[in-house]
């Protein structure tokens, strides 16, 4: 299954809920353009919520992180929210866990981004 | 117990050809009844193996294929990943880990697939590269998948 992602705007805040695999190819791409398109409309501050992701590749993760770059060198902030196991574990081995805000309640890190 | 048994498959340098990988790779390791974590695990590693063949060795090269192998010893999963790119110096791929490094896009795979078995050699070929990777049946060595690089 491929990435899906739909974006809703909570607060001032963009949250992007994404579903299926974040991997080399399609997914990646989708979520490269995706960033892009944020930033160009002026959304900064930005929250993925990777709860209905099943699957992470390391394509995938250099995407995130190059998502978290370009969001922070823009002036704004990327979020991570709610991760699965299997991505939760993957971010710990690579020790993405400590560069990345990690929150497991929406409202939570919503208001984590401040005004 | 599933009883000893080897295949191996010659694939295209393509997208499809690492999605066909992983997916034999995930029932070939579900059916030897290695646990679910496991199986995500080592799916994961051959999908990381196939995407270097593939992306980095093959450079998507119609001309070139991919070797896959399984092989079931009764004692362990040795699953081979061969390409026929320009070779890979395994002495010189930068740590992931290394403060330098964690936030750049790419550099994650090997790591990976060593994080994620239990005993990985790289051989050069020549043209090419292969890749060994080994999941012990009973367990194998859980320590030193924190320990791999």
């Amino acid at each position: 299954m491929t990435m899906k992602s739909s974006t809703r705007q909570v607060d001032g805040i963009a949250v992007v809920d994404l579903s299926g695999r974040i991997t080399l190819g399609e997914g990646s791409v989708v979520l490269r353009d995706l960033v892009r398109d944020l930033l160009s409309k002026g959304s900064k501050k930005i929250l993925l919520n990777l709860g209905d992701v099943t699957y992470i590749d390391s394509s995938g993760i250099g995407e995130l992180v190059s998502a978290f770059t370009t969001v922070r060198n823009g002036g704004g902030d990327l979020k991570l929210l709610n991760l699965t196991k299997k991505v939760h574990d993957l971010l710990q081995i690579t020790k993405l866990y400590t560069v990345f805000d990690i929150k497991d309640d929406e409202a939570t890190a919503v208001a984590s981004f401040g005004k | 117990m599933s009883t000893a048994m080897r295949v191996s498959y010659r694939m295209d340098s393509t997208l499809e050809s690492v999605n066909q990988a992983e997916e034999v790779a995930t029932k070939i390791a579900a059916k030897i009844g290695f646990d679910e974590e496991d199986v995500n695990r080592i799916s994961m590693a051959v999908r990381e193996a196939a995407v270097n063949a593939v992306l980095h060795g093959n450079a998507y090269d119609p001309a070139k294929k991919v070797t896959f192998g399984f092989e079931n010893t009764g004692e362990a999963l040795v699953i081979t990943v061969s390409d026929e790119g320009k070779g890979l110096n395994p002495n010189v791929i930068p740590d992931p880990l290394a403060p330098e490094n964690l936030l750049k896009q790419s550099g994650r795979g090997i790591f990976l697939i060593r994080a994620f078995m239990d005993e990985v050699r790289i051989r050069s070929l020549e043209p090419g590269t292969e890749v060994t990777m080994i999941k012990n049946v009973y367990g194998g060595d859980a320590a030193g998948k924190e320990e791999s690089k």
